[in-house]
């Protein structure tokens, strides 16, 4: 393969390669003279020169916060940076409601409960609740999907059926608890359970929980696993390429930002 | 007063209309109680320790009785007997109580029994005026250093350790914010218990515990002293505990709390028939209490479209209000939730969002209002979002808002960092400074775009007002008319804990809530 020729670039303040950044912090210390100095001192070791300390404020009595110009010396050759050309990127809520009613066409169901004994919801309201988890929407708030959460303790059985009788695209099953592997226990009988409804490898079964990985879930015989960490968003991506794919509408072998691995 | 848009006489007709929704509901409340309700009249006596591995006293005593099946007669009653049988103090009569098979607890002769209620009554009584003197040191504390004018700058920390929050909320409080909300900890509205003492760790927010809110509370009024004005402090009555914890936040002085009557059923899928029932003696609380409640309208916004679903913001903040009213809030106490959240790439959103603030002036004149900023469609581009911002800072002095949640310009990306509250607060004082008294100045014509879409919200509401009131409230939430969220009666959390009060039911703090 024959290199591609140097293309050295720099930021690009007011003229080309002024290496011109602006940046802001905060410092813990009160507004002085020699805060502002400690600003310009610390821009400087991070190897910025022709520093300009534009503002420094009174952010609060012991803190002070800066607003810095400076000059970078780095550069970079643009050819040599190497990134993988990303198959199709995280959605975010809007692009992914938008995306839905493109290319599904309809409303998205999915069904969720903490099956067996587990009591422990708050695995599966992160996912599907309105509210979220860390400011990432639940499944419940996104139009594009049609969420049903029936809580704990809820019987395999139970959830596949309720699951069938509204159409279900995808149902998640969460387990936390985990004393004596009776998360996996569990999670093979719902997959028994699946498989003797009728809607295994047809409807998609998503398990999730601290102790749950993709590889573990596959294992076990869903379709995909989710473990600590998980966002609704990631959730929600998940079920929507999985869908196109079923129905053809994406290759198989399409691969997206942040599926599970 | 930018403008009437709307008759008095609709507006009266809204009331009506929101009366007749909520009446049925309140059998329900009448009928029932709750064991979060139950908890709360033990904390009310005094009953806030913890027993082993964490778990409430409130929440040993309750349960045990819930078991025995005797709980419909009032947590009171039960306390009543206990110290009958000789409790010195309350946490002896839990010990006793929780000790005691309940079937060896036969009936009483009337007139012992008389006695037993009187007493307790006396010791309510009691509770409630060291209650009240409690708040009136926070009053004083208010009077002695007078807060700004409004709109009262809000902002939020959550760092999940107590002393860390206390940190920051100093900052903030030193930057200029007037309120002060400590987030809770990821899906504490969904505990059936208030976790007890300080906490340091929490997942996106900080645990509220009453040792909590005391540390903050203590620190703000150091503050206050310090800035020479008074800092508010904020938390969330919204889940399976809002009586507990408004009792909580009464006794450690807090100055508001969001609390909702629907934002649980919708957003946390909490029983709809629990946070009727709860959100009732929640608000009762804050009423005595001086506690400015903020309802959630501004969620609705956030799931179903802002353009779209106006109207149901304006419906249920009649429906909201009428709850708070008939639990004897007043209009001061009245933080009427709505926001800044219409798409900013649309035309004319300025004109829109100041038509949707005004029209909720319009309504509520003589409340508060809470203001929310934009989230929904924040960027990470911080510095558009910040001059997104700043338009709600604009709106917000416009429509003369009470309570003003300050929008971060990393709203998008991270809790926020101590320089995001700065800045927020510098321009948002800047935004006040520059225009405050400008709807005095100007006023809005009756057939431009801002009183029209005004016009056309309200009657929108006014229909879905008459949809609820025909088909009932329970209909209404299972058809999605919120939020874009269905509910069912017997659905979600929570239901397992209501019961029906046994005729002989005793709750003297109700009694005394009621009759104040």
């Amino acid at each position: 393969m024959v290199k591609p020729s140097k293309q050295i670039i720099r930021p690009y303040g007011d003229r080309r390669d002024d290496g011109v950044v602006q940046l802001s912090f905060t410092l813990p210390v009160p507004l002085s003279e020699k805060a502002k100095e400690a600003a310009a001192v610390f821009t400087k070791k991070m190897g910025f020169s022709d520093v300009k300390v534009a503002a420094a404020e009174r952010a609060a009595d012991n803190y002070t916060f800066f607003i810095v110009y400076a000059r970078s010396g780095m550069y970079l050759d643009y050819a040599e940076i190497d990134v993988p050309e990303v198959v199709v990127k995280k959605m975010s809520f809007d692009d992914l409601n938008a995306f839905i009613k493109e290319k599904v066409g309809r409303r998205i169901v999915v069904f969720g409960a903490c099956t067996g004994t587990d009591t422990h919801t708050v695995g599966i309201d992160a996912i599907l609740n309105m509210k979220g988890y860390a400011g990432d929407y639940g499944l419940e708030r996104y139009p594009g999907f049609e969420a049903f959460n029936l809580g704990s303790q809820v019987p395999n059985e139970d959830l596949i059926k309720k699951a069938v009788a509204k159409k279900a695209d995808a149902i998640l099953v969460s387990q936390v608890v985990t004393q004596r592997d009776v998360h996996k226990d569990n999670s093979r009988q719902f997959i028994d359970a699946a498989k003797a409804a009728g809607i295994h490898g047809k409807v998609q079964l998503l398990l999730g929980g601290p102790r749950v990985d993709h590889k573990l879930a596959l294992e076990l015989g869903f379709d995909a696993g989710f473990g600590p960490g998980t966002k609704p968003s990631d959730v929600a991506n998940y079920i929507v390429h999985a869908l196109l794919k079923k129905e053809g509408k994406e290759p198989k072998d399409a691969h997206y930002q942040g599926e599970p691995t | 007063m930018p403008g009437p848009f709307i008759d008095d006489a609709q507006i009266a007709h809204a009331r009506t209309l929101a009366e007749e929704i909520v009446n049925p509901i309140f059998d329900l409340i009448r009928r029932n109680t709750t064991v979060s309700i139950e908890r709360t009249v033990l904390r009310f006596f005094g009953i806030s320790g913890a027993g082993a591995r964490g778990v409430p006293l409130a929440n040993l005593m309750v349960d045990k009785l819930k078991a025995a099946g005797v709980l419909n007669r009032g947590a009171a009653y039960w306390y009543g007997r206990a110290l009958q049988l000789g409790a010195k103090s309350p946490l002896e009569a839990v010990e006793r109580l929780t000790a005691l098979p309940t079937d060896k607890l036969g009936p009483l002769s009337p007139e012992v029994e008389q006695n037993l209620r009187a007493e307790v009554r006396a010791e309510a009584r009691s509770a409630l005026e060291d209650m009240k003197s409690r708040l009136a040191a926070r009053d004083a504390l208010r009077q002695q250093f007078p807060m700004s004018p409004a709109p009262h700058k809000y902002v939020i920390v959550a760092t999940g350790n107590i002393y860390d929050d206390v940190d920051q909320a100093r900052a903030a409080a030193q930057a200029g914010a007037d309120v002060i909300a400590v987030i809770r900890s990821t899906a504490q509205s969904l505990l059936d218990y208030v976790p007890h003492g300080a906490t340091t760790e929490g997942y996106g927010g900080t645990y509220a515990t009453q040792e909590n809110f005391r540390i903050m509370r203590e620190a703000l009024d150091e503050e206050s002293r310090k800035l020479k004005r008074y800092i508010q402090l904020t938390n969330y009555s919204s889940g399976l505990c809002m009586s507990e914890i408004a009792f909580c936040a009464a006794y450690e002085k807090l100055d508001m709390l969001l609390n909702d009557a629907m934002y649980g059923i919708l957003f946390r899928d909490i029983n709809m028939r629990r946070t009727f029932i709860d959100q009732y003696f929640s608000r009762r609380i804050c009423a005595l209490a001086g506690i400015i409640i903020n309802t959630g309208e501004d969620n609705y916004i956030t799931t179903a479209d802002a353009y779209d679903a106006a109207h149901t913001v304006i419906a249920s903040q009649f429906i909201n209000e009428c709850f708070a009213k008939r639990a004897g809030l007043k209009d001061w106490q009245l933080g009427i939730g709505h926001s800044y959240e219409i798409d900013p790439y649309r035309d004319d959103t300025l004109l829109l969002e100041l038509s949707q603030a005004m029209l909720v002036r319009r309504c509520f004149p003589d409340a508060p209002l809470k203001y929310m900023p934009p989230t929904k469609h924040k960027e990470t581009d911080i510095f558009f979002s910040h001059a997104y911002d700043v338009m709600a800072d604009l709106v917000a002095i416009w429509t003369k808002q009470g309570i003003q949640l300050l929008g971060m310009m990393t709203e998008a990306m991270h809790t926020p960092l101590l320089a995001d509250r700065f800045v927020a607060l510098k321009s948002a004082n800047y935004i006040h400074r520059a225009a405050r008294g400008i709807d005095e100045e100007f006023t809005v014509r009756e057939d431009g775009k801002i009183a029209n879409r005004a016009r056309e919200v309200f009657g929108q509401a006014m229909k879905l007002l008459q949809e609820c009131r025909d088909e009932g409230m329970v209909a209404a939430i299972g058809k999605g008319h919120f939020g874009d969220v269905k509910r069912e009666e017997t659905g979600g959390k929570g239901l397992d804990g209501v019961m029906e009060k046994a005729p002989d039911y005793f709750n003297p703090f109700l009694e005394i809530l009621e009759a104040t």
